[in-house]
């Protein structure tokens, strides 16, 4: 059974200083699906994503990856393993141009600098930035600083994928690439996480989504389902009377 | 079976194009080293022989510091500490021992790079100004511990004996040319180094650990190490080059080599060049050194300040118009080697 | 050794550690308002000493009465420092914080050419003044009339600086502009006024302070690099940007400094405060009293 499961999270509680933005969550990825992290604003995403990508350790509770325990590990360590993430501000390496960049990710898994730069080439091709490859990455559009995050996360070749809204902001016919790209990860037998405020895009795309609010898991399940969920309407209407 | 073909073909494009832009630098070093090597041909006033000498041996210093500041992104203000190192080392086993300074520089670029891990140890965990500082005190703790310590002469420092001219004792005193050669020999062998790191996996963590630090990470990237392996290499060619100073005054005492000065004279000339890029260091020197000496020379000559204005000025300038350095005027676009 | 010795050299350290904080807050203060470390800051105080002496060479008016002329002048060269080279080291888009550094650091080097053009690189002192050489006897202690005077100049500036952050509005100005740059834009302070009225400020505190030691220190155009070097310390024993911790560091740095004195050469002396630096940094990375 465990051997389904590619990362477990079990009471795990995060807490800054005296706010407490993750309490006691308790869930799990299976291996090769989709799962998105959805809630209201200030729900806890943000720190749970963080949490399972190592950039900070967990106050309590236990990581499994692989059903190894990976709370304390750094994140180098993690990437070692085979969790990749991207960040929600694109943070790309700006003395370096785009296939140097993804360059960093590729030498995780080759020694060799002309090793890791065929793997970055074949990484950039796939992504769809092969054209830019030699270019400084502050001339990349927006869209294409996405891609470059999600280049360099996958070129770490990790089994585990968390991808920190990287939809946010895309026109629809981007974010229809984006999902196409975030499918063919997925049929490549790459588990996908990913934090999405958009929900025309996590509909379609996910198989099972987790509503956290208030630092807690609401409700888990198919999105279909979920969203039908009573205590997952009531928690984002009231998010709604609060912003209106 | 095509399509791999063309996939292969397809990969080893961009592969082949990158090393071929990066290996003509090769090329341009030649050609410097070729142009050094002729020039005290026609250059043979000693002065001016000392001018060149002093450039070389800056270049290669502010290429050490650099490796640690400019492409891994940890500004060091204090080494001055490795290059007294590696001054006293050579000097001390020369002068007291009568070791050959070959040796002497070789034992003291070990002991700074080792000093160097120690340090990194406890100071890779300060952040930015923190980080800075701690290194420009903990420099002036080297200093005041070789001023108070009678072991090395104290104030005093130590004076090489004086005899006859020959390579094993690296002591020339009718002529600078041995000296140019070895200036020349430790410029080509810093950047040479700094050449085959910055197109290995170190030189790419490197400067992803300079950019951003917390991204680096997230790729697997081995931040701590990789400095440690920053501030080693850099301490190594740092003592070397001390090493190489005390064989040429043929003296050394605390204030003429581990003064803060020397500290602020390895990064001048990287971060008017351009730091985190192969030629910056070495134009850098190229500029200030020469000004430096001259202006000291002709209109400096009773200590005017004119040269400290002159000098102070062109880095105020440099930092403030072109903070990429004078290079990126050459190659625009942030178009690195 | 004896109680009188020991409180003898508990007042000198306390007198000179009171120096100490008031050559190292105007640092402090730029830090925490907009997260620069000047390197320039020595020569500040060298530019002070020196306007002191040229002023006393002028009108051979104590330096006491000349002190005030000094701080104001340094007022103008922080407020130009500020307007002519800060303002555009900060719009570096790339490699900010070496921007920053050496930006300050070319500053540094030009002033003391300057200093070096205008008086030669000879050492120079201020003589016969009212309180240089004199020494006031209280309950017992000798304390020498400079640094008492300089302590007490100290205390008040430091109680003012108090007022003018709590009280004023332009003391308002500078907590809002620390707090949250882009807030400020919001509510129509001027940046750039407030910042160049801060480095102002700043350069005045370390004025005053250098007024007070160019009664009795000898002035050349490197001598701000150890005081330079001491004001790091504090500040970051004290905590980047905290007015209280500059005080509080300023004046163990002074005492830490005396009693290490009596014990091993005094030319190790400075060895001790650098050590508890260290000491301190790596237990406390942000320093005494860092907030964070």
């Amino acid at each position: 059974m465990a051997g389904t499961f590619i990362l477990e999270a079990r009471g795990v509680t995060r807490q800054f200083g005296g706010l407490v933005a993750n309490k006691n969550i308790t869930m799990h990825v299976r291996q090769g699906e989709i799962l998105a992290l959805i809630g209201p604003n200030g729900a806890g995403k943000s720190t749970l994503f963080n949490l399972i990508a190592g950039a900070f350790p967990p106050s309590s509770g236990k990581l499994l990856f692989e059903g190894k325990a990976v709370a304390d590990l750094s994140a180098t360590q993690r990437c070692r393993l085979g969790i990749a993430r991207t960040f929600q501000v694109p943070r790309s390496f700006d003395s370096m141009n785009v296939i140097e960049n993804v360059m960093v990710g590729s030498f995780v898994r080759h020694t060799g600098t002309q090793a890791a730069r065929r793997a970055a080439w074949r990484t950039l091709e796939y992504v769809g930035l092969a054209d830019r490859a030699e270019a400084p990455t502050t001339e990349l559009t927006p869209p294409e600083k996405r891609r470059l995050e999600m280049a360099r996360a996958l070129a770490t070749e990790p089994k585990l994928l968390l991808l920190d809204e990287v939809m946010a902001g895309l026109t629809p016919s981007e974010a229809q690439k984006g999902i196409q790209l975030v499918r063919s990860i997925r049929d490549r037998g790459i588990t996908v996480v990913m934090v999405e405020h958009v929900m025309e895009i996590v509909m379609p795309l996910v198989d099972r989504a987790v509503v956290l609010h208030f630092g807690e898991v609401l409700a888990e399940g198919h999105p279909k389902d979920v969203v039908r969920d009573d205590k997952v309407i009531t928690a984002y209407l009231g998010e709604r009377h609060r912003a209106a | 079976m095509n399509e791999t073909m063309t996939m292969a073909a397809a990969s080893a494009a961009p592969t082949q194009r990158a090393a071929g832009a990066r290996r003509a630098q090769l090329p341009i070093l030649a050609l410097v080293c070729a142009v050094t090597a002729l020039l005290p041909l026609v250059m043979q006033d000693v002065y001016l022989q000392n001018v060149l000498i002093l450039t070389l041996m800056y270049a290669a210093l502010s290429q050490s510091w650099n490796i640690l500041a400019g492409y891994c992104g940890q500004i060091s203000l204090g080494h001055a500490l490795y290059f007294g190192v590696g001054a006293y080392a050579a000097s001390f086993l020369f002068a007291g021992y009568g070791i050959t300074p070959w040796l002497g520089l070789l034992v003291g670029a070990v002991l700074s790079a080792g000093l160097a891990l120690v340090l990194g140890y406890v100071c890779f965990g300060l952040k930015g100004h923190y980080f800075a500082i701690a290194t420009m005190v903990i420099a002036e703790i080297g200093l005041l511990l070789v001023h108070n310590s009678e072991l090395f002469g104290a104030a005093l420092g130590i004076h090489w004996p004086l005899g006859a001219d020959s390579w094993s004792s690296m002591q020339f005193a009718r002529t600078k040319l041995p000296y140019i050669y070895l200036a020349l020999a430790l410029f080509v062998l810093t950047w040479l180094a700094t050449y085959a790191i910055e197109g290995s996996r170190w030189g790419f963590w490197w400067r992803a650990i300079k950019d951003d630090p917390e991204a680096a990470e997230s790729l697997g990237v081995e931040v701590f190490r990789s400095k440690m392996a920053a501030a080693a290499v850099s301490a190594f060619f740092t003592a070397a080059g001390g090493a190489f100073y005390a064989a040429y005054v043929a003296y050394v005492d605390p204030e003429s080599v581990m003064s803060f000065r020397f500290s602020l004279l390895f990064a001048l000339p990287a971060v008017l060049g351009g730091i985190g890029t192969l030629w910056g260091p070495a134009v850098g020197a190229l500029i200030l050194i020469p000004i430096t000496e001259l202006t000291r020379s002709y209109v400096g000559g009773s200590g005017s300040g004119l040269d400290l204005i002159i000098y102070g000025g062109l880095i105020m300038i440099v930092a403030l118009v072109k903070p990429e350095g004078l290079l990126s005027l050459v190659r625009p676009g942030g178009a690195k080697a | 050794m004896q109680i009188e010795s020991l409180l003898q050299v508990f007042a000198s350290g306390l007198l000179m550690g009171l120096l100490y904080a008031l050559i190292a807050v105007g640092l402090s203060l730029i830090f925490g308002l907009m997260n620069v470390v000047n390197f320039a800051h020595g020569e500040f105080l060298m530019v002070a000493m020196y306007a002191v002496y040229s002023l006393w060479v002028v009108t051979l008016l104590d330096p006491v009465l000349l002190a005030p002329v000094a701080t104001a002048f340094l007022f103008g060269v922080g407020a130009f420092a500020y307007m002519g080279v800060v303002r555009f080291a900060m719009r570096a888009k790339s490699n900010v914080s070496m921007v920053q550094i050496f930006a300050t650091f070319g500053l540094a080097i030009f002033i003391q050419g300057v200093a070096q053009y205008f008086f030669t690189p000879d050492y120079r002192s201020i003589t016969d003044t009212w309180l240089g050489g004199k020494t006031i006897s209280i309950g017992g202690l000798f304390l020498p009339a400079p640094q008492l005077i300089g302590g007490l100049i100290s205390i008040v500036l430091f109680i003012g600086l108090y007022l003018l952050m709590s009280r004023t509005d332009f003391g308002k100005a500078l907590e809002a502009t620390r707090e949250d740059q882009g807030a400020v834009a919001l509510v129509g302070i001027n940046r750039n006024k407030v910042f160049a009225l801060g480095w102002g400020l700043g350069a005045a505190l370390v004025g005053a302070a250098g007024a007070v030691l160019a009664i009795f220190y000898y002035i050349y155009p490197q001598v701000g690099g150890p005081f330079a070097l001491i004001a790091y310390v504090v500040v970051a024993l004290g905590g980047f940007g905290s007015i209280f911790g500059a005080l509080a560091a300023g004046i163990i740095v002074g005492l830490v400094e005396a009693f290490t004195a009596v014990l091993i050469p005094p030319s190790m002396k400075t060895i001790a405060v650098y050590s508890l630096y260290l000491a301190v940094v790596f237990i406390r990375p942000n320093g005494l009293f860092g907030r964070l």
